[in-house]
């Protein structure tokens, strides 16, 4: 690594945590209904929204309840946003005049906007009127963001709250979440992309002529304040169909830097929030290291493979030795592998690179990372849930090693807790190994190929994984907008989502109802380095050896066949 | 010792046995795992045969698999009957005095004798003089010395009578005088003993909560795997290449968590069997994983902090007075004094002051017994006049005698009772000679015990009836965290209710009627096999020793199950890495040879790495079920401490183990020419 790209590596990091401290530290407050200095501005209008809607911001719902109503919402969600996409060209803010989409693309939008995966199967300049991007995908950007912090601030009132049915209300968890998290940034987010380049009009798409005297259509939009949202809610769904590759949603460097601090800086600042919630911030840092371990890891393989490149191409000698292709050169090496570390491990999905022409290696990094179950960091709110799992389960394992039955945060791990966070582990993966090993042996699923051999399966593992694991990312190749696809994927979206919150909203409620072991010296200790060693060990021994098989006829055999001079 | 091994033997053989009716699915199916196993070995099976018969696979090689596959099923089996049969031989030789005895139950006036397995609940039998009790009950007429060396081990006999807290008795012990009317409490096959003998066989025994929790979280790992193999076929028919089912069999069983899952009950087993030779029954399995939680223990003062009895540890003269004399004056006053105490202030004298026991009858001296009325004991000698007693009787006497008590001595007595000792005055000639001091002599070691479940992060609490002044100074000397002076059956219910409501288990110790609600409310609650029906009905264990101290033991085997149970699913999930570098390249290196550098054990041929790996998994059950019966070794240290070691030996030796293994299998099955 050169001593260059070692030091933005380590500046990124930096300013990462640095952000990410205070903002953990205002979204407990926030969460927590304590007073903040947004409170004169948006404090009237959360109760606004509680008056509108009706909601009775003191009562309390059990998981059941809790469940519920996220369903509820989330399913409204999702049949408003096919509907809009069906009469769009009905509605106002079309200067393009696209029409209805096809229904099987309209559900799978709608599905994996409401999930917060943002997976693309359409190209938004092509088929998306303004109005729905603005009314039907930011909105959703927004809300199925607040979803997972609203999930992820319930798992965290099960461990703290003691012997009590209840974990909060959902409705002004999604509220609060939406009103003073995710708007606020959002808003200064969208005025420093402005800042940068980032375009923001309703105007109709621009002709205008190239030097060498042809016609060039620009696609034009409100952008800037999507692309913000995009990556604070760990969304992913680009306003282009480059994404943050084109221009016009990330012009520069700076822009760059912002975009990818967006992207974790919620995650991140979440982990601290859970520290302050379970008034031990030792309990965040640990969650935090652990997913350092793992994402200075990815990051490090990842940028290896693509500095050492592809010695098929430098040997033809068109290139130098780095793989540079389907990589933007103004951001070059380093930053499209850090890119792409960050918008894999959470569950962004947003990319500024082409994850299908990364080196074999270089790819095999965001397909493990979206496998590991999104947790490293994670989606909003999803990443904090989702490495609770993993929590439980190495507490499980290896707590018992010191003799006593496991608990976490005082909170015993009995056999339904187990249940449901071997659940909330099997479910996705069931969604990605019977997804792809369907679609591996049948045409609807072959024939979207755009490589054979190994590549080809790679292509087919990731879209399962993107899918299932809530990310959005795609590997190119695959041309996914097929009736096989779209339901397919759809139907992974829907259950990698709802099938990890609902056995987690289980373990809330379940938890919230136990007592409160106290800490002794005879306690499983889940701070310090060896439990976050432990909890990366975990991670990875579970996570990946799930789907070693498959990665090992994929990207992995693929990468050693490229050494040899083999290429599909 | 020759006795000992045959009786190995005869287990060992049952064991082998049983490893095969133990095949039956409708048993295989409480262990999910091993079901598994067998349902792929009944694949490959199937496959051998057709191979056999249609000549299109390789009957050696799928051959092989099977029967490694039917081997780690038997291995497992294996296991688990050896834990059983050797509880079962504990247990046995606990009931064997009981069953062939003759019962004498009385039908109105008249006795009628009976087997003693014919008795019910509630019937009456007299025991007399060399008779053996036929069963669990209470006394309800009489009093005898019984012999409970056949359960205890403790030859001195104990005295039974009807009421109090000395009324239950145990079938198969055997009276040594007198008689008693006994009434039957538990049906035959309802035993304390029977319902034990129930835990350590695998078909009555019903899994404990952690049991139920780690199995599902096996069955989870079971199907994740599962899944991986399965889906494996069509990537495979996707990369043009096919991949045999006997194959896939064996991959997926060096996955799934066989080592543990093979070991579970076997473990959970072994922990009720080390309690039984420590003559401790459980009624459940959940009481002994409770024993392991325990965050509170409460301890008697009386028998588990101290011995029994207070002794004489100083004399203290009054002014003019030399110690010599008061030690002189105290034996003389305590030679017919047969009391423990007494005899303690005899033997201080002897010791410190060479004092000589004298012949009492010799010295002609009148002994003046101790009485109700006057509260002292002593000695008429030869015209001396010698009286012990507490301060205020004394000084009752003194006045009496126109005399007062020095101040001296009693800012003595008040010294010594402020540090928890019994202060004893002595008087002789109405002048108050010095005081003895009697303390409670705290047991050896007791101390350090105590220390020791501080670091495990065990809290120690002194149950006393004793004031608080004195409980305060015992309780400093024994080094327990806490004390509950006063005792009474109620504030020890509210002090049990206090540190669950914190989220404390609570494990206590109880013989008496009193004590019983006390014991049903704790999370582990120990009766004394001496104590009453009650007290036993409301714990959830009994020791048949009767010793109190018993309860620190249970607590460390309750931790050790505990941690068997985490490292060797460590060790089994840490296996599985090792397990893929042999397989995974082996399954593929036809069609992408290029795989070849994954092998980085550079085992011999993909046929000798995929048997090396399913032999590994087979060998490595048996190996482990010394370990998995004998409970992995235990150490009195603070969960970091433990952790830090416990990961050192079966986590990262679990990832280690299986390469070495699998590396010299593959060599040896080269030299054997078996690839």
């Amino acid at each position: 690594m050169t001593g260059n790209d070692f030091l933005q590596l380590g500046f990124y990091l930096i300013i990462l945590v640095l952000l990410a401290l205070p903002l953990g530290r205002y979204m407990a407050k926030v969460l927590q209904g304590e007073k903040t200095f947004v409170d004169t501005v948006l404090g009237p209008l959360e109760k606004l929204v509680y008056r509108v809607c009706g909601i009775d911001s003191d009562k309390e719902m059990n998981w059941r309840e809790y469940a519920v109503s996220l369903m509820a919402f989330n399913i409204l969600g999702i049949v408003t946003l096919f509907i809009l996409q069906m009469i769009q060209g009905l509605l106002p803010f079309n200067p393009q005049g696209f029409s209805a989409m096809r229904w099987d693309l309209a559900l799978n939008t709608a599905v994996s906007f409401a999930t917060n995966t943002n997976w693309q199967a359409y190209s938004g300049e092509s088929t998306m009127s303004y109005f729905t991007q603005m009314a039907g995908l930011t909105v959703h950007n927004f809300v199925s963001a607040a979803t997972g912090i609203a999930v992820a601030v319930a798992m965290i009132r099960g461990f703290t709250r003691k012997q009590v049915k209840t974990i909060g209300n959902f409705w002004v968890d999604l509220t609060r979440s939406t009103l003073k998290i995710l708007l606020p940034l959002s808003i200064v987010g969208a005025l420093l992309l402005v800042s940068q380049g980032v375009i923001q009009n309703l105007s109709p798409y621009l002709t205008v002529n190239t030097f060498q005297g042809g016609s060039q259509t620009l696609a034009m939009g409100p952008v800037a304040s999507q692309e913000a949202i995009k990556e604070l809610g760990t969304n992913g769904g680009g306003f282009f169909n480059a994404n943050s590759a084109h221009p016009f949603e990330n012009p520069t460097p700076f822009s760059n830097l912002l975009e990818m601090l967006f992207i974790l800086v919620i995650p991140v600042g979440l982990t601290f929030t859970f520290g302050h919630m379970v008034k031990d911030t030792k309990q965040g840092w640990v969650l935090f290291a652990a997913a350092l371990i793992l994402f200075v890891l990815m990051t490090g393989v990842s940028y290896s493979s693509e500095i050492a490149g592809n010695p098929l191409i430098s040997k033809i000698g068109i290139s130098g030795a780095s793989a540079m292709e389907g990589k933007e050169v103004r951001f070059g090496v380093v930053n499209s592998a850090l890119f792409a570390t960050i918008t894999t491990v959470t569950s962004c999905g947003a990319v500024n690179t082409m994850h299908d022409s990364l080196t074999p290696l270089g790819g095999l990094i965001p397909i493990l990372a979206i496998m590991l179950g999104e947790c490293v960091f994670g989606g909003v709110g999803a990443g904090l849930y989702s490495i609770f799992t993993f929590v439980i389960l190495t507490v499980f394992i290896v707590g018992l090693m010191v003799g006593r039955t496991p608990e976490y945060l005082g909170k015993k791990i009995e056999g339904f807790e187990m249940k449901m966070a071997v659940s909330a582990v099997l479910i996705p993966s069931t969604c990605i190994l019977l997804g792809s090993a369907l679609a591996s042996v049948i045409p609807a699923g072959t024939s979207s190929l755009a490589n054979a051999g190994p590549h080809g399966l790679s292509e087919m593992l990731y879209a399962f994984s993107s899918a299932s694991g809530n990310n959005g990312s795609a590997f190119a190749g695959l041309s996914a907008n097929t009736y096989f696809y779209n339901i397919a994927l759809s139907m992974a979206m829907f259950i990698g989502r709802f099938g990890v919150i609902l056995p987690l909203l289980a373990i809330a409620g379940s938890m919230a109802g136990k007592k409160v072991t106290p800490v002794s010296a005879g306690t499983f200790q889940t701070t310090g380095g060896l439990f976050a060693g432990l909890l990366a060990g975990v991670i990875v021994i579970i996570g990946a050896l799930t789907f070693f098989p498959a990665l090992a006829l994929g990207p992995i055999v693929e990468q050693l066949m490229m050494w040899v001079g083999k290429a599909f | 010792m020759g006795k000992q091994s045959t009786l190995d033997r005869s287990i060992l053989l049952q064991a082998i046995k049983e490893s095969f009716t133990k095949l039956d699915p409708r048993i295989l199916w409480k262990n999910p795992v091993m079901l598994v196993v067998e349902i792929l070995a009944v694949i490959t099976t199937y496959f051998t045969i057709r191979d056999i018969f249609g000549h299109i696979g390789s009957v050696w090689f799928d051959g092989q698999i099977a029967i490694w596959l039917w081997i780690t099923v038997l291995f497992a089996n294996f296991a688990e009957a050896l834990a059983e049969g050797r509880g079962k031989a504990q247990a046995e030789t606990l009931r064997k005095t009981r069953s062939e005895t003759i019962a004498k139950k009385l039908i109105g006036d008249k006795t009628e004798n009976i087997s003693a397995s014919q008795l019910r609940k509630g019937d009456v039998v007299l025991v007399e003089t060399g008779d053996f009790i036929p069963g669990d009950g209470e006394v309800i007429e009489g009093i005898a010395s019984v012999d409970e060396s056949a359960i205890t081990g403790e030859s001195a006999p104990v005295i039974r009578e009807s009421g109090g807290d000395r009324s239950s008795v145990t079938g198969g012990t055997r009276v040594l005088s007198d008689w008693i009317k006994v009434q039957i409490t538990a049906n035959p096959g309802e035993t304390f003993l029977d319902r034990m003998i129930g835990l350590v066989e695998s078909a009555k025994r019903q899994k404990t909560p952690n049991e139920i929790a780690l199995t599902i979280l096996l069955i989870g790992l079971t199907i994740i795997f599962l899944l991986a193999v399965v889906t494996l076929e069509p990537y495979a028919v996707y990369s043009g290449m096919t991949v045999s089912i006997p194959v896939l069999a064996a991959l997926m069983v060096c996955l799934i968590p066989t080592t543990i899952g093979g070991l579970l009950s076997a473990i959970g087993i072994a922990g009720m069997d080390r309690l039984l030779k420590r003559n401790v029954l459980a009624m459940s399995g959940r009481a002994v994983e409770a024993a392991g939680d325990v965050g509170v223990l409460l301890l008697d003062k009386t028998g588990t902090i101290t011995l029994g009895n207070r002794m004489a540890t100083e004399f203290v003269p009054a002014p003019g007075v030399s110690a010599q004399m008061l030690a002189d004056a105290a034996q003389l006053s305590s030679l017919a004094d047969e009391t423990p105490e007494g005899r303690s202030i005899v033997v201080l004298a002897k010791e410190k002051y060479n004092l000589r026991e004298r012949d009492i009858n010799s010295l002609g001296a009148n002994f003046i017994p101790f009485s109700a009325h006057t509260r002292m004991s002593g000695v008429d000698l030869r015209g001396r006049e010698i009286r012990k007693g507490a301060i205020d009787s004394i000084e009752r006497y003194l006045t009496e005698k126109g005399e007062t008590m020095a101040p001296e001595v009693k800012s003595v007595v008040e010294e010594i009772a402020k540090k928890g000792g019994t202060p004893l005055v002595v008087a002789e000639d109405a002048k108050a000679l010095g005081v003895i001091y009697l303390k409670d002599v705290i047991k050896g070691g007791i101390s350090e015990r105590f220390a020791q479940l501080r670091r495990m992060g065990i809290k120690t609490v002194m149950i006393t009836g004793d004031n608080p002044l004195t409980a305060a100074a015992i309780a400093a000397e024994a080094g327990v965290d806490d004390f509950l002076a006063q005792a009474t059956p109620e504030n020890k219910l509210t002090l049990i209710r206090e540190y669950q409501s914190k989220g404390s288990l609570v494990a206590m110790t109880g013989d008496g009627t009193n004590d019983a609600p006390a014991l049903a409310q704790s999370d582990v609650g120990v009766a004394m096999n001496s104590g009453t029906q009650a007290a036993k009905e409301a714990g959830n264990m009994v020791d048949l020793d009767s010793n109190p101290t018993k309860l620190i033991e249970i607590v460390e085997i309750g931790k050790q199950l505990l941690m068997t149970r985490g490292a060797l699913t460590t060790f089994s999930i840490a296996n599985d890495i090792a397990k893929y570098f042999a397989i995974i390249p082996a399954l593929f290196i036809v069609t992408y040879p290029e795989l070849r550098v994954l092998n980085i054990m550079h085992l011999a041929t993909p046929q000798s790495a995929i048997l090396s790996a399913v032999i590994f998994n087979a060998l490595i059950i048996i190996a482990l079920v010394p370990l998995a019966l004998r409970g992995i070794a235990y150490r009195p240290l603070g969960a970091n401490a433990i952790l830090r070691r416990n990961l050192l030996i079966y986590g990262l030796g679990g990832l280690i183990a299986p390469f070495i293994g699998i590396k010299l299998i593959d060599m040896l099955l080269v030299a054997l020419g078996l690839n």
